[in-house]
């Protein structure tokens, strides 16, 4: 296996980020041109799971013509097995807040905005002090730029960008359809950019450390580091930075109990992966790297052989039909029946072949549903129903 | 004017009287009152000029904006994955049967209200479980019957 694959540790995100002030005013003296292709040369992805290039979007939404725009950062953090977002938020804000004001000199934003989950309503009041202080701090070197923080009220799919637009807007979370992208028509229709926490985060280490820095950690296509939630059948639950690119098994290695049987990658709405897949697969965004690439908002799920993967597909599903916001037929109905259908196939009340009809029900729901939400479900559903089938039948 | 009135009054107030205020305007009532009654929708609505529909309609896409009436303390434990495997269910047993309710209902002095939530992001420190906003980790049978004896202790009921 080639050198690069392997797990390496890293430590930029939770480093000290007391020179934040100093990072601020400097980057603000820089041309937003300039800071621009400093993004786009580090080729820094969307950290959430969606992986769209950073220097991209802020890019897009700068070149938009309009007198008002926004800056989001996404602390929707909802995908089971992802809390990263909740440790920078508590313990580096002020690497956040910067990004988000330098994103805002960048695109002529005044506005940025905080949408924080209502399970973390527990982060607000600090949060707010760290507001009050950056927003200070800006006014000394006259940079125009407030910050607030909406609260969300549980709502698994307002992680998905339009979906938290709709409901900071005072509506029910339903997702918008694609295009107009956010960078052009986002929040009240205004140009808006919208990053995850963990995005921001990443941008703060560019502009203090230079591009080439960030750049050379990781592998093609998949540059730099990522936080990792790792929770489950593991010895060291807990959070890690490691550079993108590792191979499975090597993580496994590092973080398996000895025992694992399947490692879930990137949340409910990501992929299950079987043992004998582990050496196969890689942490990274698109292109081949060891076979099959992972892309991931950071969620990865331990499962030694103790565990019922039927029990984990029953959870998953229950979960999906749940946050479902049942706007559109394929997922609303998609969800329950595939989550009937395995029971249904469990209890023996149909043959074994009726896995492979949910199957293609998966594939309609990928094809036909209208956000990341619908369209995901057949990620976790065919890689475990076609890695442990006979868990599912009676 | 009646206390809910008065309180939809200060949160428009304190939100503004657009669309986009309608969230922190709920979610202030639900703080106080833990949920939203019919009469706090109608009002909510006046205040913001839309219909009581409207208000209700988004109200209930909202798992943390309840419309029922709740106790007290919402008891919201995690039902996700690994909450579910490290042994959410003993936890969830041993709350039932402290507090003498099933899932779903409220304590007959209002003072709990027992619920099951999605992913609350405390899966390394699994099962986990919110008392209002506050946050418990790691739970055992144990452990929850500490932290509930604590708040059973008290006595002020609203």
């Amino acid at each position: 296996m080639a050198n690069s694959y392997l797990l390496k540790r890293a430590d930029f995100i939770f480093r000290n980020e007391n020179d934040w002030e100093k990072i601020l005013s400097n980057s603000i003296k820089k041309k937003p041109a300039d800071l621009i292709n400093e993004l786009i040369s580090s080729e820094l992805k969307g950290r959430g799971g969606a992986g769209f290039p950073t220097g991209l979007k802020w890019k897009l939404t700068s070149e938009a013509k309009s007198d008002v725009k926004y800056v989001i950062c996404n602390a929707d953090e909802g995908e089971p097995g992802t809390f990263k977002d909740r440790e920078i938020l508590s313990k580096v804000p002020y690497k956040v807040l910067t990004a988000m004001a330098v994103c805002g000199y960048i695109t002529g934003a005044k506005q940025g905005f905080i949408y924080l989950r209502g399970e973390y309503k527990f982060l607000e009041e600090e949060l707010y002090k760290a507001i009050d202080e950056f927003e200070y701090y800006c006014k000394e070197i006259k940079l125009e730029f407030k910050i607030n923080i909406f609260m969300g009220s549980g709502a698994y799919i307002c992680g998905e960008e339009t979906a938290l637009m709709e409901s900071m807007e005072g509506r029910r979370g339903e997702p918008r359809n694609k295009p107009p992208f956010p960078s052009i028509e986002g929040y009240k229709e205004k140009p808006t950019v919208i990053n995850n926490v963990e995005t921001l985060a990443h941008a703060y280490t560019i502009f203090k450390e230079g591009a080439k820095k960030f750049y050379d950690l990781g592998v093609q296509y998949s540059r730099g580091t990522k936080l990792f939630s790792v929770s489950g059948d593991t010895p060291k639950p807990g959070i890690y930075e490691l550079e993108l690119g590792m191979s499975l098994q090597d993580f496994v290695y590092e973080f398996g109990d000895g025992d694992t049987k399947a490692v879930q990658v990137g949340g409910a709405s990501g992929f299950l992966v079987p043992r004998k897949k582990f050496k196969d697969a890689a942490i990274g965004f698109q292109g081949k790297l060891t076979g099959i690439s992972l892309p991931t908002g950071g969620s990865m799920m331990l499962f030694n052989s103790s565990r019922s993967m039927f029990n984990v597909l029953d959870n998953y599903l229950e979960f999906f039909r749940e946050e479902s916001c049942g706007q559109c037929t394929p997922c609303r109905v998609g969800c329950q029946q595939l989550l009937l259908g395995i029971k249904a196939v469990k209890r023996g009340d149909k043959p074994a072949s009726y896995l492979d009809k949910l199957m293609r029900l998966t594939e309609t729901m990928q094809l036909t549903a209208k956000c990341g939400l619908g369209q995901s479900v057949a990620n976790s559903f065919s890689s475990i129903v076609e890695n442990f089938r006979e868990e599912m039948i009676y | 004017m009646n206390p809910i009135q008065s309180l939809v009054k200060d949160l428009a107030d304190k939100h503004g009287r657009k669309r986009e205020s309608l969230l922190p305007i709920m979610q202030g009532v639900v703080a106080q009152e833990k949920y939203l009654s019919e009469l706090a929708m109608i009002e909510i609505a006046r205040e913001i000029d839309i219909s009581a529909s409207e208000v209700y309609g988004t109200a209930t896409f909202y798992s943390f904006l309840e419309t029922e009436k709740m106790g007290k303390y919402v008891i919201r434990v995690c039902k996700t994955i690994t909450c579910a495997m490290k042994g959410k269910n003993q936890v969830m047993l041993t709350i039932q049967n402290m507090l003498k309710i099933k899932l779903g209902e409220t304590t007959p002095d209002r003072k709990f209200t027992l619920l099951e939530t999605n992913c609350l992001g405390w899966c390394h420190k699994a099962p986990a479980m919110l008392i209002n906003d506050d946050v418990y980790t790691e739970l055992t049978p144990e452990k929850v019957r500490e932290v509930l004896s604590m708040y059973m202790k008290e006595n002020h009921v609203n």
